[in-house]
């Protein structure tokens, strides 16, 4: 039952680190890559304007960003429960 | 030395390598044959799992198609990449775990039923079959144009390669050859970008490049001049849509979520050592990925703003070497309808250029006066991401065939040598039919490639994500909504791709959505479908939610 409990405890602590991650995954992409791309064009930094610039760029580094924040979060919530044999 | 001399040179140093790598990795057992055992490293998994994604599309035509589309062009750019976070976080690492070796066997063991397996058996050849056509057609054009070889004999070559790696070393053959050709590819992409970047911008780093300011003494930004130059011949500004942000909010979460479905990049997370592998790898094949997507939008501006400069409005008898050259490949034509022996490159009927997309990566180093040893380079990269491609999706093929129908439904008494020949001889066949597509492309190839996406999308992704988020979901609902997804995206593809079903143009469009963004709305009506039809059935037996209960958890291997 102890068991069950910290598997319970584990899942729920992935989930909200997942819906996190996903929240921005979708905010740098989908928003500021997209829907308000018009609104960011206004402004420019190095020579792009700011919504081009999250829609061919930015995005995709923060892509890359999110999943090693989520490797490390698991990783020590792995070694936390003991997952990590 | 000649380009064609440095090519037989580079490519087959290549050639060579991969040859040498699928003679060290010969396997003697299914578990080596499917996932290589399942002791593959999370860096090896990652770089392997790069070249496995980045196809014959991304090297050659993707740095094109953006050229040509410019803002628009993001929709492949983040729905190509952002599919990896998908990956990563809500399937990767549950599917390690369960650790069997394909995707039906997922679905067919999470839904206890072998029709929820043949669904996806069926799901996995469509998908597959209808991407590794592109992929040898594409190793027969770098061989054309490169090594001027008949188109059929370039094909015949590359199937002969990766029927060597696949057939003798299964996926730990294939792995360890991605793991070359991903070294091969990304070389290959960055050097020509970092030369044309320093001519262009004096910023050796094309990422950075593509907003500096230009190196030809106006101090105008590059962006700013594109925007410009292509406004002045009535084509959208660059930097703009032309695509509603309707449709291209759409293709892009049907990419993504394609990305995160495609049973060829999925495999690759079965052949970690653990489940923490699996993410930390998907971490690492998408940061490699980044270094081209990134690139590429740069690589894009740039060969634009060169090819409007070089040819727009001058004399076609002063028109430098290259041009003539592509000329004779029929990827570049004009034709001087007002007789002014001017190129008028315009956005209406009075347009005289025809460029192909491809020339924008092909034809980039001539454009730029690079070395001929670059140049050669490029044929060897479009190789290996042809080949790297087609052997991943081969390998799905052959499983699918020799396990997930022979061993898994129709003869499971099949004996672990027999099971090892059934799939050494089903990815004999599927080369052959891979070739046979290569030599005779369906003209539908091109459409449907594309399509693979919405296809993975409304069929898989919703199936393996509440397999392992939804412990209600049962057989009943998870088949429905995969048959419905997949159903419906097939029709929307017929009607408005193919004019089946009364046919349309863009204005009978549901939604406003393409074709290409329609895996959204089948992926919606899949979950939906789902979540019904389980209401009304019986609930999933016990064992099933503890298989769930024990995906969900990192260790007890």
């Amino acid at each position: 039952m102890k068991s069950k409990n910290k598997e319970n405890i584990y899942w729920k602590t992935n989930i909200k680190y997942v819906s996190i991650l996903l929240f921005f995954w979708f905010v740098f992409s989908f928003l500021f890559g997209i829907v308000f791309k018009d609104f960011l064009n206004q402004f420019s930094i190095a020579g792009f304007k700011l919504g081009f610039w999250f829609a061919q760029q930015g995005s995709i580094y923060v892509f890359v960003i999110l999943i090693f924040i989520y490797v490390k979060l698991m990783n020590d919530l792995d070694k936390k429960h003991g997952f990590n044999r | 030395m000649s380009i064609q001399s440095w090519t037989y040179i580079i490519v087959g140093i290549t050639f060579a390598v991969y040859i040498g790598i699928a003679i060290w990795s010969r396997v003697k057992s299914t578990k080596e044959f499917y996932v290589a055992g399942g002791g593959v490293g999370a860096w090896a998994n990652g770089m392997a799992t790069a070249a496995d994604w980045m196809s014959a599309a991304s090297f050659i035509s993707m740095a094109g198609i953006i050229s040509f589309a410019g803002y628009d062009g993001a929709v492949y750019l983040m729905g190509w990449t952002g599919g990896y976070v998908l990956l990563a976080l809500l399937l990767a690492p549950y599917l390690r775990k369960f650790g069997k070796f394909t995707v039906p066997d997922f679905i067919g063991d999470r839904y206890y039923s072998n029709n929820a397996r043949l669904v996806a058996v069926f799901c996995a050849l469509l998908v597959s079959f209808t991407y590794v056509a592109g992929q040898m057609r594409g190793v027969g054009i770098v061989f054309s144009r490169f090594l001027e070889v008949d188109i059929n004999t370039g094909v015949i070559i590359g199937m002969l390669i990766v029927l060597f790696y696949a057939v003798l070393g299964g996926m730990k053959g294939i792995t360890y050859t991605q793991v070359a050709q991903y070294c091969v590819l990304i070389f290959a992409f960055m050097v020509p970008a970092i030369f044309i970047s320093i001519q262009m911008t004096g910023n050796p780093i094309p990422q950075l490049g593509f907003g500096d300011q230009l190196n030809d003494g106006s101090s105008v930004y590059l962006l700013d001049k594109l925007d410009n130059l292509n406004v002045e011949l009535g084509f959208n500004e660059y930097t703009e849509n032309t695509k509603s942000l309707v449709d291209i909010f759409a293709i892009t979460l049907a990419l993504m979520v394609g990305t995160a479905g495609l049973p060829h990049v999925i495999v690759r997370f079965f052949t970690v050592k653990k489940v923490s592998d699996a993410r930390k790898s998907a971490g690492i094949a998408l940061m490699l990925i980044a270094i081209l997507y990134t690139t590429a939008p740069a690589v894009a501006a740039f060969a634009r703003t060169n090819l409007l400069e070089t040819i727009s409005n001058k004399p076609y008898v002063e028109v430098p070497q290259w041009f003539k050259k592509w000329e004779d490949t029929g990827l570049i034509r004009f034709d001087d309808i007002n007789n002014d022996g001017l190129i008028n490159y315009v956005n209406n009927e009075k347009n005289e250029l025809y460029v192909d997309r491809d020339i924008m990566v092909l034809a980039n180093p001539e454009i730029a006066n690079l070395p001929n040893w670059v140049i050669a380079l490029v044929a060897a990269g479009g190789l290996a991401a042809a080949l790297s491609t087609a052997a991943g999706l081969l390998l799905v093929i052959s499983a699918s065939v020799s396990h997930d129908l022979i061993k898994r439904v129709i003869y499971p008494e099949i004996s672990e040598k027999g099971e090892l020949a059934a799939a050494r001889i089903s990815a004999f066949f599927a080369v052959c039919v891979a070739g046979y597509f290569g030599i005779n492309p369906p003209g539908f190839v091109a459409a449907v490639v594309a399509l693979a996406f919405g296809l993975a999308a409304s069929s898989f992704f919703p199936a393996i994500v509440m397999g392992i988020f939804y412990k209600r979901m049962n057989k009943e609902g998870a088949i429905a909504g995969m048959l419905v997804g997949i159903s419906l995206m097939l029709f929307y593809m017929l009607k408005f791709k193919f004019d089946f079903f009364g046919g349309g143009d863009s204005s009978d469009y549901w939604f406003g959505i393409s074709p290409e963004g329609f895996g959204t709305i089948a992926m919606a009506a899949n979950f939906i479908v789902s979540i019904v039809v389980m209401n009304f059935t019986s609930p999933t037996p016990y064992r099933i939610k503890e298989i769930v209960d024990n995906i969900r958890i990192p260790e007890n291997e």
